[in-house]
């Protein structure tokens, strides 16, 4: 039910990156969002793909570390405090955010960011209660 | 204390005559009753009436490896199956495994050997024994098994893994004597601390740790964290199982077991003989053994020997600590390390089939070794914390183990050398 996210282990060392997407690329996997997270020796490179179910498989193939994980695609009115306002109900609820990283498209006057929470059930109703939106999967895998 | 104290403080003399006595004794039998021996001593125009002295040992073909597996499974056995009551196998990285087999004698031998190492380590009648080394084909399990019960302590066959269940099984029966590889008991000291647990709900006195080369810091790790007293035990399948040699309480070196056994150092390239004090390969000819005697088996071990008096009052010859395999060690700043000793780091850490590679260099004069760890799907996680403190848990455990400081770097799979069949681990610039 949730939007899944592909992780993958990368050295950092020039044409890492590039073997990455080449080779999503190649399958016709289109990617939505992206974040790396790195240190001096390696990354973690983390995507929203039109089809995670491929990506993960085309990786997994070429013994790529990779592996699925669930987080939340939030939508927001993209004005100013429109993530401060969500950020407030979550930090309200004592919802603990692990990472999160903003989506590259945008309809309308709307913004997402991708959350990685480590309790998405509550998470889940705490935005609904507050009439936060939260994308259904294959709305994000359809963008 | 000592468990046998006529034959562990035999006086150098009659120990000596006695050696003499048992090597003419196997060397008759081994050339009478195995071909390859006979073939082999032949080949060096030998007769069994030509070792007259102790020093005539060195005369006799060295036993490797191959030897033993060309011999698979019963091609060295000098006793017939009929007197064969029990085989144990050693685990064969390459090639076939190697088949050792025993008569009653033999295992009655064994027993008292590896009851006497117990004793060495403080272990009486009223002590209860965790044995925790795997049972089976492995000699560790079942040659402690037999030993404890001869001593007549309490012996809680516990076997390998089930970390919690062990943990559980030490606090709630009372342990008092941990028996399992020293890395393990490292595996067990951290369960305990997940579980809350510290050595003072435990009553652990001492620890019987072997069948892998461990260093002095890890000692301390050790009885630190279990609140034992740590003692070294060595052994090998080929030449009997744990109780060849054993660390006193001088802690100071294993003694030999030499009323069974008859310990030499060679200089691995020459072969030749090398004198008390000198480092060099180990070899053991067995003098009492009846299904599987072996002749000068070289065992790829490193270590020394010495004949000074030792504190405990025990007269046989004190072996070194084992320094590691004469095949694959690395000399870094002036420390022994071996590949293996990163592997077993991180088969205890969690890796289920681990994949490393070793990079040393020589930066401003100054060793430096790196270790690559491949990340496997099981160790993987989405969040760089966690990687990070996978490489932080596994350089302080390296760095523990090895006795040297390392750089850990994690790195895609596929990434390390990997030559036909067995991995290339080493890569050393420092020859550059």
């Amino acid at each position: 039910m949730y939007v899944q996210q592909i992780s993958i282990f990368v050295e950092n060392k020039p044409g890492r990156l590039a073997a990455v997407t080449r080779l999503l690329a190649d399958e016709g996997v289109n990617i939505r969002a992206l974040s790396l997270a790195d240190t001096s020796d390696f990354g973690v490179l983390r995507l929203i793909v039109n089809d995670p179910e491929l990506a993960y498989t085309v990786l997994k193939d070429q013994d790529f570390i990779v592996s699925r994980t669930d987080v939340l695609a939030i939508e927001m009115p993209d004005v100013p405090g429109g993530l401060a306002h969500v950020l407030e109900v979550l930090g309200a609820a004592k919802v603990n955010i692990e990472y999160l990283y903003a989506f590259v498209g945008q309809s309308g006057h709307q913004a997402m960011n991708i959350f990685r929470i480590e309790d998405m059930e509550a998470a889940t109703v705490v935005l609904k209660e507050n009439k936060i939106k939260v994308l259904p999967k294959e709305e994000v895998y359809a963008l | 204390m000592y468990w046998n104290e006529r034959y562990e403080c035999m006086p150098r003399p009659e120990l000596e005559a006695l050696k003499m006595e048992r090597l003419q004794q196997t060397v008759e039998r081994v050339y009478h009753k195995v071909a390859h021996y006979r073939k082999a001593m032949q080949a060096k125009g030998l007769e069994p009436g030509d070792i007259k002295e102790l020093n005539d040992l060195s005369y006799l073909p060295f036993t490797v490896k191959t030897d033993l597996r060309d011999n698979y499974p019963y091609g060295l056995f000098a006793a017939p199956l009929s007197e064969i009551i029990r085989v144990h196998s050693s685990s064969g990285t390459t090639g076939k495994p190697i088949v050792v087999g025993y008569t009653r004698q033999d295992l009655n031998n064994w027993s008292e050997l590896a009851a006497r190492s117990l004793g060495f380590a403080g272990v009486t009648d009223q002590d209860v024994i965790q044995i925790s080394y795997g049972y089976g084909l492995f000699t560790g399990g079942l040659g402690i098994h037999m030993g404890a019960e001869r001593l007549g302590a309490c012996v809680i066959p516990a076997s390998g893994g089930n970390n919690q269940r062990q943990v559980m099984v030490m606090k709630d029966f009372g342990t008092t004597v941990l028996a399992c590889t020293p890395s393990y008991a490292l595996v067990l000291a951290e369960e305990m601390a997940e579980l809350g647990l510290t050595n003072e709900d435990l009553k652990l006195k001492a620890g019987v740790f072997g069948a892998e080369p461990w260093s002095e810091g890890m000692r301390k790790e050790i009885e630190n964290l279990l609140g034992l007293s740590a003692h070294d035990i060595y052994g090998l399948s080929e030449i009997m199982g744990p109780g060849v040699a054993m660390e006193c309480s001088a802690k100071e070196g294993l003694h030999v077991f030499e009323d069974h056994f008859i310990p030499e150092i060679i200089n691995p390239e020459t072969g030749e003989v090398l004198p008390y004090g000198q480092t060099g390969e180990l070899v053991f000819t067995t003098i009492t053994k009846e299904g599987f005697p072996v002749i000068r088996y070289r065992t790829r071990d490193l270590s020394s020997l010495s004949l000074e008096e030792c504190s405990c009052g025990r007269t046989h010859v004190r072996m070194e600590r084992i320094a590691g395999r004469s095949d694959d060690m690395l000399i870094i700043r002036g420390v022994n390390v071996f590949p293996s000793q990163v592997e077993s780091v991180l088969l205890d850490i969690g890796y289920l089939s681990p994949h490393y590679h070793l990079v040393v260099e020589r930066i401003n004069n100054l060793d430096r070794l790196e270790v690559q760890v491949e990340v496997s799907a099981e160790m993987f996680s989405d969040e760089i914390r966690r990687l990070e403190q996978l490489e932080h848990q596994i350089k302080q455990r390296l760095d523990s183990v090895l006795g040297v400081s390392c750089k850990v770097t994690l790195v895609e799979p596929k990434k390390l050398a990997r030559s036909e069949g067995k991995a290339k681990r080493v890569t050393d610039k420092r020859n550059l």
